[in-house]
């Protein structure tokens, strides 16, 4: 967690991203034109269905490799900082967990968890906000989506052990 | 004026006490369920249909319509304070309301873009009560040639301007062009670009990509510069309506252009959405001060929602007069109309002129009902910028991702949502441009589906583009819009500061 | 499937106590695999109305539209909740034919049949001021045409395209199939004269013909309709001539009816067989019959499943002989 003290600061080069981002797009236009050819790119009195999406992917193509030679022809910039991306992480990790909990517990018990995780993490909050917090979201989400609108919302064990 | 007369009778319908009482009602429940993702306008009124089986059904369908106009402003609230865009035709009002409220100017921003609904909306039924069935019969001038010609004017009026780097506007709008394709193809009935896999078969839903795009992706982005929200001063007392409202007579051709194109596209078919995108991109094209617009310009927030609730309200009218829903709301309110004994189409004007007028009239009431309400909690709204960002950030997250699992009632859904939440964060930190993505998403299989229709029909002769007036004109004004930016820079090199500002008429 | 479905029958005929030994404890979630405002979801969306009205089942029901992949979606969540007895999915031909077109696992025989509700039938419709009588003046005029006359109807390998295709194998025409995303589109389409003819449900035409924008020729069914109140000036639905008396043998017919996912219990499927039975006796239901100009039609248990087989063979014939037909 501690910056550098001397020199700039240090981080994730921007050209690297850009050129991976850029090989990843290429990858997905010739995933598209694969596709598209597999099926049939022609003019069969009209397009076909896979002429468009074709026609796209060629365009797609071209301006990813457009940006891809760019990345690197450009000089080297910094694009985020260790210490910027080590505070996305404190946010995305118990994102990532939240929704990989959803499965199996049901939203209602994995929204309390998330927030717990969440609000320790991020830190800054006293142990009775934290609890207070999770506590009556998923309630007052449940009884909003649940009970008055009627919208069903993943549920797990803990539910099911209450009736629901 | 026979329309006058109607519309007062209209009136004394609309306004006895119990009217009254169920429009305040159905205004706050819209606006609870539009601040809320997860319910949005269409589950809303559907849900609150069946209440309403033992009502007459002027009093059921001012009820429900107030429900409507409710969720439509609640879906600002989101748009500008979170970056959320509730609704498809809310996701033009982010990119400048969001700004706004970064700079502490939410209350600023909410309270344009409710006045600029209002405005729409007003604009919308004057529409409807005076010039209802010549526009009906407009309406049917629009075969897949035209639908396509509209869908390539939105795209030309919003595209080509801009300082973003070409290739990647270009990748944006392609790879929106190839989600849109995914999913099952309406013309062949094959699907496409599924790789069979099961989850990709319903293609990618708008609100889900949006949700993640916007809303998680701006977490992210705030987090990066210390674990807080920006905009925390926002003020919260009421005189910013006042100033807000003080400001806006210098935006009346904004406001006159978005209401324009709003109306004339809310009856052709071409919906809200484009509407919209459609009013933001003529803004930022012909506004005197274009090149601020996207960094939190309060004009960037009074075209989008002006356009977008005059096409929303204008659209109405189809579906009351042909039958056709605009919207999914509208075609919910469409099933209340026959459950309640009431057939939509050419003949309910004639036969059903107390329902009709009555319906009319709530336009008006209820608009007015729900600027009234929303206007008063503005300063309620702006006061959630300040609750720490600890607190807020874990329940927008949850929101977000109740509201991405109810579009199609899909845990993979939320996956997709944080997917494209990491999409978003990195699109952003290399510029490239999420606007014309998002606008591909939403039209991009609509205008394929409408060229080849049109191609079936004219086995693929391209002269239907061109084939009658309306469809030529269409087109040639793409064409013009398009090139307007470099012509129009051209033009000023050669004039040379010689002056004359032109305001040009959007389309008749 | 039979034994199952003979349980349920028993249970339903025995005693009326089994019937309601089984009671929907939650919200009655009704999938509709069409878009908001089709026939489909019009249906849907009364046998709401009519179930709230007369307060048949304590709990509310909710209409969910998933139109993806010509309903795919919705039979693959109906697939994916096997004995969840709080969901139904209103269903036509396409349950035979979405399957059949596509690579997608899932056949009916995955879900249990609750009850067929009623039979749709499709008509040629034409602009009212069309200067078409008769289904003959329609298909001389297709012989003679160049570009050939476009024909709507909804989504593509589906009932209205296999229609247009039968048309042009029966009277030697070559037509243009244009598909629209539902049939209250191509209606309008119609209406704008954008297209020559649909091959629409009655309902999806009923108001426009009302107005007077658009006009039955014919009617795909065996014998014409038989209701005989005036629609349309003096018109009534019963006063359309089926397409055979014309000189035009094509004749189909759509089922409209209720699956539930598969591995219910016989006493979940028992209260929907008997709730729909309620629901097909109310004035309402009969008023919403007479005018979409259904042909009723109701039938549960073995009788039903019976119609569900021979109308599958009927379909993977239809498909194969337009080529349709994919090899799994």
């Amino acid at each position: 967690m501690s910056s550098t003290v001397a020199g700039p600061e240090r981080g994730l080069s921007r050209r690297a991203v850009e050129a991976t981002v850029a090989a990843f797009l290429i990858l997905l236009a010739l995933l598209a034109l694969w596709d598209s050819y597999g099926r049939g790119a022609g003019w069969d009195n009209g397009p076909e269905n896979g002429f468009f999406p074709a026609r796209v992917a060629w365009l797609f193509l071209g301006a990813s490799v457009l940006v891809l030679v760019n990345s690197v022809r450009q000089p080297d910039q910094l694009l985020v900082t260790w210490k910027q991306l080590g505070l996305v992480a404190r946010v995305l990790g118990p994102l990532v967990a939240f929704v990989a909990m959803i499965d199996h517990l049901g939203i209602y018990v994995s929204s309390a968890v998330f927030i717990v995780l969440f609000m320790v993490v991020v830190g800054a909050s006293r142990w009775w906000s934290i609890l207070l917090t999770a506590a009556i979201v998923p309630v007052v989400c449940f009884l909003i989506f649940e009970t008055q609108f009627g919208v069903p919302l993943p549920k797990g064990p803990v539910e099911a052990l209450l009736g629901y | 004026m026979e329309e006058l007369q109607s519309l007062m009778g209209g009136f004394q319908v609309a306004l006895s006490w119990h009217n009254v009482a169920f429009m305040v009602i159905g205004v706050l429940l819209g606006i609870v369920v539009g601040v809320l993702p997860g319910l949005g306008g269409p589950n809303g009124v559907a849900i609150l249909l069946p209440l309403t089986f033992g009502m007459d059904p002027t009093s059921a369908i001012i009820l429900l319509s107030s429900i409507y106009w409710g969720a439509l402003f609640g879906g600002a609230i989101t748009a500008v304070l979170f970056n959320i865009p509730g609704e498809a035709w809310s996701v033009a009002t982010t990119f400048d309301g969001y700004p706004m409220a970064v700079k502490g100017r939410a209350g600023e921003a909410l309270t344009a873009a409710f006045t600029a609904s209002f405005i729409g909306a007003v604009s919308g039924v004057v529409l409807i009560t005076f010039v209802a069935p010549l526009i009906a019969e407009f309406a049917l001038r629009f075969g897949p040639a035209e639908f396509f010609a509209v869908f390539l004017l939105t795209f030309c009026s919003f595209i080509g301007m801009g300082k973003d780097n070409k290739a990647k506007i270009v990748i944006a709008l392609c790879l929106g062009f190839l989600l849109a394709a995914v999913g099952l193809d309406t013309i062949s009935g094959d699907l496409r670009m599924t790789f069979d896999v099961t989850e990709l078969m319903r293609g990618f839903d708008f609100l889900v990509v949006v949700i993640g795009l916007f809303g998680v992706s701006e977490i992210m982005l705030s987090v990066e510069e210390g674990l807080q929200f920006k905009g925390s001063k926002a003020a919260i007392d009421l005189r910013v309506v006042l100033r807000t409202w003080a400001s806006l007579p210098r935006y009346w051709a904004t406001l006159v252009r978005s209401a324009v194109v709003g109306m004339w596209m809310g009856v052709t078919p071409g919906g809200a959405i484009a509407a919209s995108f459609m009013g933001y991109g003529l803004a930022k094209r012909f506004s005197r001060n274009s090149a601020n617009l996207g960094q939190g310009e309060i004009e960037g927030v009074l075209a989008p929602e002006t356009a977008a609730h005059a096409a929303g309200t204008s659209a109405l009218l189809p579906m009351l007069a042909l039958g056709i829903p605009g919207s999914a709301t509208a075609a919910v309110l469409l099933g209340g109309l026959m459950i309640w004994g009431l057939q939509p189409g050419p003949m309910l004007f004639v036969e059903q002129k107390d329902f009709v007028w009555g319906l009319i009239a709530s336009m008006y009431l209820g608009n007015f009902a729900g600027l009234v309400i929303v206007l008063a909690t503005v300063p309620l709204f702006a006061a959630i910028m300040r609750i720490p960002f600890s607190i807020v950030a874990p329940i927008i997250l949850i929101v977000c991702a109740i509201g991405a699992y109810t579009v199609s009632n899909s845990t993979f859904d939320i996956w997709l949502m944080l997917v494209f939440g990491v999409v978003g964060y990195v699109f952003k930190k290399l510029d490239y441009p999420l606007a014309p993505l998002v606008l591909a998403i939403v039209l991009g299989d609509r205008a394929e589906d409408a060229i080849r229709s049109a191609l079936i029909g004219s086995v693929g002769d391209l002269g239907v583009f061109f084939s009658n007036g309306l469809v030529s004109t269409l087109m040639v004004l793409s064409l013009v819009l398009l090139l307007w930016g470099p012509l129009s820079s051209l033009l000023a090199s050669l004039r040379d500061g010689l002056g004359g500002s032109r305001t040009p008429r959007s389309a008749p | 499937m039979t034994p199952r479905l003979g349980i349920a029958l028993t249970a339903l005929l025995a005693s009326a106590s089994a019937a309601h030994a089984w009671e929907p404890t939650k919200a009655i979630e009704i999938v509709v695999p069409f878009s908001a405002g089709g026939a489909s979801d019009q249906m849907a969306r009364t046998i709401q109305g009519i179930i709230q009205k007369n307060g048949l089942v304590s709990q509310p029901i909710v209409i969910v539209n998933k139109p993806a992949a010509a309903g795919g979606e919705a039979m693959l969540d109906i697939k994916a909740s096997p004995g969840d007895a709080h969901k139904l999915i209103t269903t036509s031909s396409g349950i035979f034919m979405t399957p059949m077109t596509s690579k997608l696992p899932v056949t009916w025989k995955d879900f249990t049949p609750v009850a067929m509700l009623a039979q749709d039938a499709f008509g040629l419709w034409v602009n009212g001021a069309s200067p078409h009588k008769t289904a003959g003046d329609f298909v001389t005029a297709a012989k003679s045409a160049n570009p050939p006359l476009k024909v709507g109807g909804t989504g593509a390998k589906r009932e209205d395209q296999l229609l247009s295709i039968a048309m042009e194998k029966t009277a030697g025409i070559k037509l243009s199939y244009i598909p629209h995303q539902g049939g209250g589109a191509a209606s309008v389409q119609l209406a704008g004269k954008h297209l020559e003819a649909t091959t629409n449900n009655p309902a999806e035409e009923f108001a426009n013909w009302r107005s007077g924008s658009t006009r039955p020729l014919c009617v795909f069914s065996e014998k014409r309709m038989t209701y005989g109140d005036p629609v349309a000036g003096d018109q009534s639905w019963a006063d359309i001539p089926t397409c055979r008396e014309q000189g035009l043998d094509v004749s189909y017919q759509m089922l409209r009816g209720m699956f539930m996912p598969g591995k219910v219990t016989a006493e979940q499927q028992a209260f929907y067989v008997n709730l729909f039975k309620r629901v097909s006796e109310t004035a309402d239901w009969k008023e919403y019959l007479a005018r979409n100009a259904l042909v009723a039609d109701f039938r549960a248990g073995e009788p039903f499943v019976e119609f569900l087989k021979a109308d599958e063979k009927k379909h993977e014939a239809l498909l194969s002989e337009a080529g349709f037909l994919v090899a799994k």
